[in-house]
């Protein structure tokens, strides 16, 4: 396939990881912000072929995982709803809200429905005008161009029956959180490529230069991963804090302005809480007032639901990287992606999945960062 | 860290979800949550030695040194009709081959509809034509059958139940605990066809693939490979779950490691970039015309032969080999030289999909 075996190509591979030994002359940390990296690390194994000077640590960057547990209460008690349709895409179906997930709203007689796209969600509620169809708009800046595009078009039809319930999520800030905590101890970012192509990389040049912290935009395959560690590490020996490009064939500084366009004049910024982490200010979306009546927080007027997460699942500490999936007494023993405690161990992106799917053993654990 | 399960204490936590008080569709995916329920509803009450087994087939013997083979297999794919075949060649393939794959010569088959009101009747006459077709390329004959209406709504058009039965030559053992390290791993052709087919005759795709259905009876492309060998010691075919799904379950019968190579998996340009869209694995998509067999090291090349000079196996390649450890696991060697665990799908990948 065109674009993807060349960046799968071993032999090109290991000559970027020969690379990396040959420069590298101490231990350094880098923090691969996407899940989309994590997945794409631990599934090709690139940790084990790295030197071992190089500790990746996994970000906060899966939109599912860091979803806070209240809106997916939320998303529940609305799909259980007797006239509505709910529509969202696949991973989320299986995220344990405090009381069920939405396969088991469906298994109950909840109309829940898989789409890969929230154009799909509108057209569902052209053709089911007696229902109502709600969209369960997660993500990052990645999803943000298609999930306002639901609503404009919405907006454009006329159509009434349709809304969005929203939980995004921004990297730039996530980053920062990260930080400007007392236990960092992240040296080094590979940035998120598919959150550049929209929103491009100008934001970060600012973060590089206040933490004094070199990034690279990396993107999804062995040959970026490793192109985009090799780009970080060169930063780090020779001590600079450079925003570097290494996923050109998708990311410009300034990235998609016309995407950008459309989120903005549909969203506005707000302060999110992030499930595991915690409030982060204006790290999150949220409508517009012009645009509220397509806000299914506020169509269903559900009540806000205080939970708790489990004390046992140690997701926040994992998604802010300061410990390893299976550093967690409960990895693999009582949570599993069959019966997970935590977010990081159900979606595809998630550490813990990751981890839990593809190690062929447990390494060595270490306590991190204390 | 100390591996140990922790003792848990209420509230427990984002409440784990077992799902083991409803069901859902992640229980007929073929993965784990599948083997789970067999386990633990069909097994304690029903346990018989041929039903523990857990083969294709069950295998009993009824009088000295007769052996006959049993499977039966409910079908409920949507669409009715998709490239490559339809619902009616499918009732009487994946039975037959669930026979086969024990390495019994199937004989006959009973098949039971289930037909929603309102159903044309120029549908079923396909559907039943292509059964007889595909049970003329077969050599099986169906016997008998049954039929049942429900009201409109309480079925989706029309799903149909068959059982094969089949002989045993004497002596053979073909099972999923009969793999021994060093035994070669093959597969009759490429992998995901048939559930990416079915997916795009669903309009889910939003993009057009042109591939079909792998469907096949494979009973003949067994009879060649059992002409040539005794040394054949798995027969399974990779359907709902798909290849990763069938390999697991070996792994854990016969308690030995499987070790892949992926750059020898046959994954047809098509699959591999539909899979690429839409995030899945073709070790996990669904066949319908394909089995894994896993044979001694020995007889590998004459069996491969034999293979590819038959309709369905012209592809056939060895995909990996059996390790004595780790127990129970399927590892993948990637094409950059790491090592990874393919693991059971944990829940529903893609409904009604046979």
């Amino acid at each position: 396939m065109k674009y993807l075996t060349e960046y799968r190509n071993a032999e090109l591979v290991h000559g970027v990881i020969e690379k990396i030994k040959d420069i590298t002359t101490q231990h350094w940390t880098l923090m691969e912000i996407c899940g989309g990296q994590t997945h794409s690390i631990i599934k090709n194994g690139l940790d084990q072929l790295l030197p071992s000077e190089i500790e990746l640590v996994h970000g906060p960057g899966c939109p599912v995982c860091v979803t806070p547990l209240e809106l997916i209460d939320k998303a529940l008690a609305i799909a259980a709803k007797p006239d509505v349709i709910f529509t969202s895409y696949g991973d989320m179906l299986r995220v344990p809200g405090s009381q069920a997930d939405l396969f088991s709203v469906r298994a109950q007689g909840g109309d829940v429905r898989v789409v890969y796209s929230p154009l799909d969600a509108v057209k569902l509620a052209q053709e089911n005008p007696e229902k109502e169809v709600v969209f369960f708009a997660i993500g990052f800046e990645t999803t943000a161009p298609a999930n306002v595009m639901s609503v404009l078009h919405a907006h454009q039809l006329g159509i009434d029956n349709f809304s969005i319930l929203v939980s995004h999520v921004r990297v730039p800030q996530a980053i920062e959180a990260i930080l400007s905590s007392p236990h960092n101890r992240v040296q080094g970012f590979l940035a998120a490529g598919h959150v550049c192509a929209v929103m491009g990389y100008w934001e970060y040049i600012p973060l590089a230069e206040k933490y004094n912290i070199p990034m690279t935009i990396t993107g999804f395959e062995p040959l970026d991963i490793v192109q985009g560690i090799l780009t970080t590490v060169e930063s780090l020996e020779a001590g600079t804090h450079d925003v570097n490009n290494a996923y050109i064939r998708a990311v410009t500084e300034k990235g998609n302005q016309s995407a950008q366009a459309v989120i903005n004049k549909v969203f506005e910024e707000c302060d999110r809480k992030w499930r595991g982490i915690g409030l982060i200010p204006g790290s999150g979306w949220r409508l517009k007032h012009a645009y509220s009546k397509y806000d299914a927080e506020k169509r269903f007027q559900v009540e806000t639901i205080q939970a708790e997460e489990s004390p046992l699942c140690i997701s926040g500490l994992v998604l802010q990287g300061l410990k390893k999936p299976d550093q967690c007494e409960a990895f693999g023993t009582i949570c599993t992606p069959e019966n997970p405690l935590g977010a990081t161990m159900v979606s595809d992106e998630g550490a813990c999945a990751a981890y839990y799917r593809y190690r062929t053993q447990t390494p060595d654990s270490r306590e991190i960062g204390s | 860290m100390t591996k140990k399960t922790p003792t848990i204490e209420s509230p427990i936590c984002a409440i784990p979800r077992k799902h083991s008080d409803k069901i859902v569709q992640g229980h007929g995916s073929g993965g784990k949550m599948m083997a789970d329920l067999i386990k633990d509803v069909f097994y304690p009450p029903l346990a018989n030695a041929a039903l523990l087994a857990g083969d294709d087939a069950g295998v009993v013997e009824i009088s000295e040194g007769v052996h006959l083979a049993i499977s039966t297999d409910a079908h409920v794919v949507s669409p009715l009709f998709f490239p490559g075949g339809d619902i009616g060649k499918l009732s009487v393939c994946g039975t037959v081959n669930d026979v086969a794959m024990v390495g019994a010569k199937p004989l006959y088959l009973s098949a039971s509809f289930i037909l929603e009101e309102g159903l044309d009747i120029s549908i079923l006459e396909k559907v039943v034509n292509s059964m007889k077709e595909a049970a003329d390329e077969a050599d099986v004959q169906i016997i008998c059958g049954d039929t049942k209406v429900v009201a409109h709504g309480e079925a989706d058009g029309l799903y149909i139940s068959t059982t094969g039965v089949g002989l045993l030559e004497p002596g053979l053992t073909i099972g999923g605990s009969q793999a021994k390290p060093g035994d070669q791993v093959i597969v009759s052709g490429s992998l995901g066809d048939h559930g990416i087919a079915v997916l795009e005759a669903r309009g889910d795709l939003g993009f057009e693939t042109k591939l079909e259905s792998d469907i096949a009876p494979l009973n003949h492309l067994i009879r060649a490979m059992l002409s040539v060998s005794n040394e054949i010691h798995v027969l399974r075919d990779p359907t709902r779950g798909g290849a990763a799904s069938a390999l697991n379950e070996i792994a854990n019968q016969s308690q030995v490691g499987i070790l892949l190579n992926e750059g020898s998996i046959p994954v047809k340009p098509a699959v591999a970039a539909a899979c690429e869209m839409l995030g899945f694995d073709p070790l996990y998509i669904a066949n319908e015309g394909k089995l894994i067999a896993v044979v001694g090291p020995e007889d590998a090349p004459r069996i491969l032969d034999v293979m590819r000079k038959t309709k369905y196996g012209k592809e056939a390649v060895v995909i990996g080999q059996i390790e004595e450890s780790p127990p129970g696991r399927l590892l993948l060697k990637t094409g950059l030289g790491s090592t990874r665990i393919v693991d059971l799908l944990a829940g529903e990948m893609l409904p009604r999909i046979c």
